[in-house]
């Protein structure tokens, strides 16, 4: 059999490529994805208009009374979240971050699934989930504390049921589910959500939150946005079959929904939220999407992925088609969309001047919250800390002439 | 009416039992979690009948999966739980590294003190059990490492029910090694005396010649020391450290400064261990006082040994007196 190499693997990525045809093992991959695709819930197409079936009329009934406000209020937060995400980049490459995740292409998955919660709800986000944060009602300038370097997170979880940021992957869907079997405990009728993606998938630590939660019957929903890349590495890479199938070897249901398409991903999750709720315990749900940019501001996917496939992907925008479908629905006018307009670029202006305003911390905080009740270890390293400090203090009060030496 | 037991005579392992009852009885946020710690009441028997007497709900037998009981702990701990879990044995507790050191330690100074995630995780620690391979390792220096976790070691029944309840009540993670080779000994166990708080050191036998430091399984074997030393006509001081982090520090300087000489005593291996931050530290504060350099006595540089050879690889009552010559001799 031929060794492939990696860039030989690289236009099977492109969309509509017939590339990829020699050996037995790649024929085999391609199979079993061609084959996966159909299975998708898809209530809007690319075009914006609204998908009636046999199939989807299970998720469907979850959005049957959807007004034209709440369209509206849908893509009202997908503007808004986009163009702060975009506000975020260019503050990177203003360097006034040192990073930023971009989650551009990745709006109605949040919007749709965050949407979705209801406020007792909580949610555990990895370190890209803006839109699901925008959602709960945090601040968005808050989100950006950790990329500029300022803290490692800088919300109360409490605050709005989002959990922090988690940027080693899927450790939070244990959290997630703990968390979850305590509120079956409680005997409370919310649910969890946590938020993880097609690389997080590989991790052991899912594979285990899928097995306490299905052998404790947590109310639990996995929220899989599989957008395709993990960094440079295509979903093959991490899985032979699509990844909602997993959930079956765990013995809850697991459902693949279009994650550009909104209104589906409102449903589907409102459908899973409700299972959660009822005590039917965890679902799997895979929202398909896509990165639009890179990993982060470091990433440079030219380096690993078709210009094509990208433009593949433009044409199934989120926000234009829902767009598309308020348009020919006569749900908005010229008013709205100027509105909403003028609504972003005040969101721009506002994170822009929060950040720039934000100020270094305080150099003590290195030995703040280290422990709830102290340790004997922290406090010894402050007071040498300070000390050493204050011997620069010292000698710049008394003058270097004085010679007054340091610690 | 019965009278109150205020005092027992209890067996380590029994101890710390009755210890996490009076946990589950006191606070219905305690939980017990980990592999079989049910019905089997763990393989040392150490969560014995809780589960009867408590339910399934409050004492937890988990999939076989470290990682997965960590890091659930820490969600039920974000929802208001006080999760107790056991590691089965101290080779296992690698799976759960991870969650234990990138996320238990980490997450309330990540919220800006904003949560807090009071999880004890229970580990069997330590040799000379003649047990199979990952059964006997001490793997403490690689938490003590890590800041936002507590590292504490009991070494007597007293000391296990007493410092389970303050690790329990506890806001911060903590890591409680448990002696295995001491699960069997018996001592008193007041329930109405707390001896004192859970991360200070006690002299548990006063010298003037050299200080023995130790904690968990070490602290019997320095008193053996001890005494065989006195046949000899040296008198050795004993400090029982019961905390590793933090570490009582002033509790081994008093006691160095009195005696100027000083050894250190622990299964785990010697290089990079606890007895390596003691011997700088104290050398850092006691310079003018010590007349010999600190010694260390521990496991070597090598995988734990099969059982036949345990013995050799494990400080005994011979190589730390060899230590308590050596340090002598200077």
């Amino acid at each position: 059999m031929t060794v492939e190499s990696t860039a030989a693997r690289k236009p099977r990525r492109s969309a509509g490529s017939k590339a990829g045809t020699t050996g037995t093992e790649r024929t085999t991959r391609t199979t079993a994805r061609k084959s996966a695709e159909p299975e998708l819930v898809q209530l809007l197409t690319p075009e914006g208009k609204r998908v009636k079936n046999a199939k989807n009329a299970e998720y469907a009934k979850y959005v049957a009374g959807v007004t034209p406000e709440e369209l509206r209020g849908l893509y009202r937060d997908m503007v808004l979240t986009r163009r702060f995400d975009a506000e975020a980049t260019a503050l990177q490459r203003q360097g006034e971050l040192g990073l930023w995740a971009s989650l551009l292409g990745q709006e109605a998955a949040q919007i749709g699934s965050g949407r979705a919660l209801r406020d007792d709800d909580y949610v555990f986000p990895t370190y890209r989930e803006h839109g699901v944060a925008w959602c709960r009602g945090v601040d968005p300038t808050n989100l950006l504390g950790m990329f500029r370097g300022v803290n490692n997170g800088g919300w109360d979880p409490n605050g709005n049921n989002f959990h922090l940021y988690t940027i080693v992957i899927g450790s939070q869907t244990l959290h997630a589910t703990g968390y979850a079997m305590g509120v079956a405990k409680d005997g409370a009728d919310s649910a969890v959500i946590a938020y993880f993606g097609d690389g997080a998938s590989s991790q052991g630590d899912v594979a285990e939150s899928f097995t306490f939660s299905a052998v404790y019957n947590a109310p639990v929903v996995f929220f899989c946005q599989n957008n395709q890349w993990a960094i440079s590495e295509p979903t093959e890479k991490q899985t032979r079959v699509p990844l909602y199938q997993r959930a079956q070897g765990y013995g809850f249901p697991g459902v693949r929904v279009d994650g550009n398409d909104v209104l589906a991903c409102l449903a589907v999750t409102r459908w899973a939220l409700d299972r959660a709720r009822d005590g039917e315990g965890p679902t799997l749900v895979e929202a398909y999407t896509y990165r639009m940019g890179a990993h982060t501001t470091s990433d440079d996917p030219t380096k690993y992925r078709a210009d094509e496939e990208r433009e593949a992907w433009e044409a199934k925008d989120p926000i234009l088609r829902l767009r598309r479908h308020l348009e020919a629905s006569n749900h908005t006018d010229e008013g709205f969309f100027a509105e909403l307009e003028a609504e972003s670029e005040a969101l721009g202006r506002r994170v822009r001047e929060a950040v720039r305003a934000m100020p270094d911390p305080d150099r003590f905080a290195i030995f703040e919250n280290v422990y709830a009740d102290g340790h004997a270890l922290v406090d010894e390293e402050r007071a040498q800390f300070a000390a050493y400090q204050a011997s620069f203090a010292t000698e710049s009060e008394s003058g270097f002439a004085a010679g007054s030496g340091g610690n | 009416m019965a009278e109150t037991v205020t005092s027992k005579n209890l067996a380590l392992a029994k101890a710390i039992n009755e210890s996490l009852r009076r946990a589950l009885e006191a606070d219905p946020k305690v939980l017990i979690m980990g592999e079989d710690v049910g019905k089997l009441g763990g393989v040392f028997r150490v969560t014995d009948g809780l589960q009867k007497d408590f339910g399934e709900s409050r004492v937890i037998d988990t999939p076989l999966a470290e990682s997965g009981i960590v890091g659930t702990a820490i969600g039920l701990a974000l929802r208001g739980y006080r999760p107790v879990v056991e590691i089965q044995f101290d080779g296992f507790v690698f799976p759960a590294y991870d969650q234990i050191v990138t996320q238990l330690a980490k997450m309330h100074a990540r919220s800006l003190g904003k949560v807090k995630l009071p999880v004890v995780v229970r580990i069997p620690y330590g040799g000379g059990i003649g047990a199979v391979e990952h059964h006997s390792e001490s793997p403490e220096a690689l938490f003590a490492h890590v800041s936002g976790l507590k590292i504490v070691s009991p070494s007597n029944a007293s000391d296990a029910y007493w410092m389970m309840q303050q690790a329990i009540q506890s806001d911060d993670p903590v890591i409680f090694f448990e002696p295995k080779r001491r699960y069997w000994d018996k001592g008193e166990v007041n329930f109405e005396a707390i001896p004192g708080p859970l991360h200070k050191a006690r002299v548990v036998r006063e010298g003037t010649d050299l200080t023995l430091v130790a904690y968990g399984p070490m602290v019997k074997l320095c008193q053996e020391v001890a005494a065989a030393a006195a046949e000899e006509g040296k008198n050795l001081e004993v400090l029982d450290l019961r905390s590793v982090s933090p570490m009582d520090f002033d509790a081994i300087q008093a006691s160095v400064e009195k005696t100027r000489r000083l050894v250190v005593v622990h299964e785990a291996p010697v290089f990079f261990g606890s007895g390596a931050e003691i011997a700088a530290r104290i050398t850092e504060r006691c310079f003018y006082h010590l007349e010999a350099p600190v010694l260390r006595v521990g496991g070597y540089h090598a995988p734990y040994p099969p059982a036949r050879l345990e013995e050799e690889y494990l400080p005994g009552l011979d190589r730390v007196l060899d230590a308590v010559d050596r340090a002598l001799a200077y």
